[in-house]
């Protein structure tokens, strides 16, 4: 439970004398911040009174680059910004690109993209769930975690080449059709994996130690979920209803039927359990894609080798594993993005991290950042 | 290390001493390749390869390899991602912090060279040895783990072939210059690399 | 007022608009399936806050582009109501780049304020922390400006 603090007041330690808060700094490279991101924690004892996350150290000026890149050549980048959800940040790029430029996609690359976006949803979810398990000591489900994780790594291996820098989504559809077989070997994946994650959550969730561990940490309250604009598990898990996949549905989600985890209170707890349980309903909805795809082409036809879509901007978000992507993209009628946006989940939750950490235990704070999920790709840009 | 001293002093007097001398070096650079432990410096997206290499899959302790995320416990530093220019001294106070002998392997091609992030980019530094000295390059956009493990046995390789005795090291000199410039805060690479100190001739003594 | 059948929820918003704040509607267009609001740059906080008022409860982000004498500031707004997201833009002239923050709104401006500020320079009135974020304290110049100049940028050997 979080202690109340007052920054103002004079700390005074255990002789009774009036001492100044011990200001500490955690990272940029630290093994517990999930990349590289430095807190400055100023601690009273062992409380925190105030963290203040300093970011900016991948900042590697994706959205210049990206100005001086034809439309296509944009896609390789959009890779780097989330690299635990590659496929995402390709996804949200290609919608803004195929709605300025009035591009249709075939059904099947539409199919395609969810049966892809869900897989990875199942494998970034393991890494932040995995990396919750490590910083509360539990190493094992790191290991757990990575064994489905792989498992749709090599899927993606198969289907174009790369293990983690996908390029597979591209404007007008995908880069390449499925493999031979490669649907059943999904199928075999995504019918195995529930058991395991339930397993996963079992060994997890339903540990006395991690419940101890992370039950009424890091609160977040509805409303100030919504206040502070998160989204995707981090919102979800403090009872906000709001996924894109339903609230503004895209591409073929409205024909599949799944359900979205809601947590209730808003702690470390509901914000690990949210994501193994969104993880579950994913493989549902592989399973319903896989049934429902049908043969034909996978990228739209016509498309020339370099798109001067009109001039003007547009928008499109998705629902990605952090929440919600979206990427801003403004023409000016050349072959080249006059300016690109993204609009990156990671980096609004992130900004929660001072509040959250407030009156909890500097061990409490690493348990904080971990459920936040950041990754600092998607963070600095 | 007195003991090392003391026990070379008493072998070399001893009739023949100088071939076991010899086999001794062999046999601690055969020793020291055999245990590399990792300081994993991920920074981006190949930091997800480098999980992925320790885990079960890949089992990169079978090598002898454990990522021990702490300078000073570790022999070889393994910078996963592209470093930014305000990354930049936060790496090299690490590297400085590493005990000797110490090596750098740059995984990726951001490490390597910029990669990805060579041309256009305002924040990136483009590659490691920019402003330290690396020892292995493995070339990839992220490399797969067994080109990660493939690099630590290129290392090992390395460590046995360029003994310690003539090896160039990096040693911690607080005269100079280039790390009372890292201190400052300076990001000019040619002032951060300082002089690599020139080794004397060989000596077991000396070096071990 | 609800919607009537065959009404999209933009044209909804735009008839709900013109009723309650009919001064604001002819600034209201509908672009790729989206909705702006275009507002001079005095009205846009209160303009925020009607919105804020009506349904639009959550924060999408904020961001700028630079079209050389001035710059345009895009707010992205979402709606639960409506099951819409809305454009807010207005323009900023470069010679006196300064907005007012709507971090009083929603505290989720925070960050991405200071992140416009950051990139090209754009000061926020009000803003309760307004520093670099993503570059170092010390840096020089606002690089998503289009006339940034940095010697250490290698420029891409143009193949097209």
């Amino acid at each position: 439970m979080p202690v109340e603090v007052e920054s103002k007041r004079p700390v005074i330690d255990e002789l009774g004398r009036e001492v100044d808060e011990l200001v500490v700094n955690i990272g940029p490279s630290h093994p517990s911040t999930h990349g590289v991101c430095r807190i400055i924690a100023h601690l009273d004892g062992e409380i925190v009174v105030k963290a203040e996350p300093v970011i900016g150290y991948l900042h590697r000026g994706i959205e210049k680059m990206a100005e001086n890149r034809t439309y296509l050549q944009v896609v390789p980048l959009t890779d780097r910004l989330d690299y635990v959800g590659s496929m995402y940040a390709n996804w949200a790029y290609c919608r803004a690109v195929e709605r300025l430029a009035d591009i249709r996609v075939p059904e099947r690359a539409e199919y395609i993209r969810v049966i892809v976006c869900e897989l990875q949803r199942i494998a970034s979810h393991m890494m932040g769930v995995g990396a919750s398990g490590a910083d509360t000591g539990a190493a094992t489900v790191f290991i757990y975690a990575f064994e489905v994780r792989e498992r749709i790594v090599e899927l993606f291996e198969e289907l174009c080449g790369a293990r983690l820098t996908y390029n597979y989504v591209r404007p007008g559809g995908v880069s390449a059709d499925l493999p031979d077989g490669w649907i059943e070997r999904c199928r075999e994946v995504v019918r195995w994996a529930p058991d395991r994650l339930l397993e996963l959550d079992r060994l997890f969730f339903g540990n006395y130690i991690a419940a101890e561990r992370m039950k009424g940490i890091g609160v977040l309250s509805q409303s100030d979920a919504i206040a502070w604009g998160a989204s995707g598990p981090t919102a979800r898990a403090s009872g906000v209803t709001f996924d894109i996949r339903k609230n503004d549905p895209y591409s073929v989600y409205p024909r599949i039927d799944f359900r979205v985890p809601v947590g209730e209170n808003g702690d470390c707890f509901d914000r690990g359990r949210v994501k193994v349980l969104e993880a579950i309903e994913s493989c549902r909805i592989v399973d319903q894609a896989l049934e429902q795809i049908q043969p034909g082409p996978v990228a739209a036809e016509g498309l020339p080798r370099l798109l001067r879509p009109r001039a003007g901007d547009a928008y499109d978000h998705i629902e990605s594993a952090r929440g919600s992507l979206g990427v801003y993209l403004v023409s000016d009628g050349s072959p080249r993005p006059f300016r690109m946006h993204v609009r990156s989940p990671a980096f609004c939750n992130l900004q929660l991290l001072g509040l959250l950490a407030r009156g909890h235990t500097v061990s409490d704070l690493v348990v904080i950042l971990g459920s936040l999920d950041p990754v600092f790709g998607e963070v600095d840009r | 290390m007195a003991l090392v001293d003391s026990l070379t002093s008493a072998l070399e007097r001893i009739p023949g001493g100088g071939i076991i001398l010899t086999s001794m070096d062999a046999l601690a650079d055969w020793s020291r390749g055999q245990s590399l432990w990792a300081m994993p410096m991920g920074t981006a997206c190949c930091a997800m390869e480098l999980i992925a290499a320790s885990f079960s899959k890949f089992d990169f302790d079978r090598l002898g390899t454990f990522p021990r995320p702490d300078p000073r416990h570790t022999d070889v530093m393994i910078i996963a991602g592209t470093i930014t220019k305000k990354m930049q001294p936060a790496v090299r106070r690490l590297y400085d912090q590493m005990a000797e002998p110490k090596y750098v392997i740059a995984m990726g091609n951001c490490a390597v060279s910029g990669g990805i992030f060579y041309y256009d980019t305002y924040s990136v530094v483009r590659g490691a040895d920019a402003f330290m000295p690396v020892d292995v390059y493995i070339s990839g956009c992220p490399p797969r783990p067994e080109a990660l493990q493939d690099g630590v046995l290129q290392l090992r390789e390395l460590i046995r072939t360029r003994s310690l005795t003539d090896a160039p090291t990096y040693e911690r000199d607080l005269t100079q210059p280039g790390l009372d410039a890292a201190r400052a805060g300076s990001t000019d690479a040619e002032t951060l690399i300082g002089d690599v100190p020139e080794r004397p001739a060989s000596g077991a003594g000396e070096s071990l | 007022m609800t919607a009537r059948s065959g009404e999209s929820s933009l044209e909804y918003l735009q008839r709900k608009l013109c009723s309650v704040y009919p001064d604001l509607c002819p600034l209201f267009s509908i672009e790729f399936a989206d909705g702006v609001l275009m507002v001079p740059r005095s009205v846009l906080h209160k303009a925020a806050e009607d919105l804020k008022e009506i349904g639009f409860e959550r924060f999408g982000f904020v961001t700028a582009v630079d079209h050389g004498d001035d710059f345009e500031l895009v707010y992205r707004l979402q709606s639960g109501t409506f099951g819409v997201g809305l454009f807010l833009k207005t323009e900023v002239p470069r010679c006196e780049a300064v907005m007012e923050s709507l971090t009083d709104l929603w505290p989720a401006a925070g960050w991405q304020e200071r992140e416009v500020y950051d990139m090209f320079g754009i000061e926020f009135r009000d803003h309760p922390d307004l520093r670099r974020i993503l570059l170092p304290e010390d840096w020089v110049g606002y690089p998503l400006r289009k006339d940034y100049k940095d010697d250490s940028v290698i420029p891409r050997p143009d193949y097209i």
